[in-house]
């Protein structure tokens, strides 16, 4: 019995505080969609939520990496960022060219200063 | 390149839903997004089986990531529900921008329970730009094929990026982890048009290092709230002031 159920654990996991915390949204958008425009005040403060919520994922992602990212230097990991987003906001905002000028130089600050 | 007006069955439809979800410009940002995720899932230690079903159920990546994220650290249960609902809220406008354009006269709610769920940032954004062309009884199965390929697209190279993430040496390994922060900050940025999406931006970041930086309990939590309100207050503050 125990062991069945570490082997459903991470999906009874997945379901509560995945799938439904995220689906509910959809959901009432499907039953209340009625009336509620872009602009409304509503859906601006809500998308300011998701965006600072996603931005603070960024910024752990680089800073507290874990894993293979961990083993390159902090400071090798911002200026990669740095140097991506810069290259994002010269070339027309685009994500790729942007995404990969930020790979390039982690990988070679990586290659160069591997800890 | 536009849709075409006329299918001759709702199958049709479907096939060319999916073909165009494999030509368009979202098909490489989705393919680089879901490898990044699925060395993420590897370096975290989830299941491969578990990263692709979190496709599937969850289908948002800003959700999945802080899914992966925070149950790989072993956060709290309650605040990885609290950061995923406030990271999921976005998709209650979207969903309620779409259904108007996929209800015909005789659409049925059931009808609308698909589209409901698949809807996210690429299918929403592509559904709104291709569905106008395409006549209204075929609308739902053109967007349900769009779906299906770019979800397929996303299964695919999340799994792709796992079996890499372990394969590559270090180096390389870092790197596809990198693309995930890469990624988000620039779709993130390219979609904050107005001030209050900028700020918030801003905010979320610096709020996220001084928080996790001193182990506040809830970080993410605080750091969307309080970040995303405060860029709020000063939009509306600026214009009252303006």
């Amino acid at each position: 019995m125990s062991a069945v159920w570490n082997e459903l654990w991470p999906y009874f996991v997945l379901i509560l505080v995945g799938y439904l915390p995220n689906e509910i949204w959809r959901v009432l958008g499907l039953v209340l969609a009625r009336g509620l425009d872009e602009d409304s005040e509503m859906v601006v403060w809500s998308r300011a939520v998701a965006t600072a919520i996603l931005a603070g994922v960024i910024a752990k992602l680089i800073l507290f990496s874990t894993g293979a990212l961990n083993a390159i230097p902090l400071w090798v990991r911002v200026t990669a960022a740095v140097c991506g987003f810069a290259v994002f906001l010269a070339v027309k905002r685009s994500v790729f060219v942007g995404v990969v000028a930020g790979e390039l130089a982690l990988l070679i600050g990586g290659f160069l200063f591997a800890s | 390149m536009s849709a075409p007006a006329k299918f001759p069955s709702s199958a049709a439809a479907f096939f060319s839903g999916v073909t165009k979800a494999w030509t368009s410009a979202f098909f490489l940002v989705l393919a680089g997004t879901y490898i990044g995720i699925g060395a993420l899932a590897h370096g975290f230690g989830v299941g491969a089986a578990w990263l692709t079903l979190s496709t599937l159920l969850v289908w948002a990546a800003p959700a999945q990531v802080i899914l992966i994220s925070a149950l790989g650290a072993n956060a709290p249960l309650l605040e990885v529900a609290l950061a995923v609902t406030l990271s999921a809220i976005r998709l209650f406008p979207m969903v309620v921008a779409l259904l108007p354009l996929l209800r015909g006269e005789r659409t049925q709610l059931r009808d609308l329970l698909l589209p409901t769920h698949f809807t996210s940032v690429s299918m929403w954004v592509e559904s709104l730009r291709l569905l106008p062309a395409v006549p209204r009884e075929h609308r739902i199965a053109y967007c349900n094929g769009l779906s299906v390929g770019y979800m397929g697209t996303a299964a695919s190279f999340g799994v792709v990026g796992y079996y890499l993430a372990g394969e590559l040496p270090p180096l390389l390994a870092g790197a596809l982890l990198f693309l995930t922060p890469m990624s988000f900050l620039m779709s993130t940025a390219r979609n904050a048009r107005l001030m209050v999406d900028r700020l918030a931006l801003v905010l979320g970041l610096l709020g996220g290092i001084v928080l996790a930086a001193n182990h506040v309990q809830f970080d993410l939590m605080w750091t969307g709230f309080g970040g995303g309100t405060l860029a709020y207050v000063v939009h509306r503050l600026r214009e009252a002031a303006a």
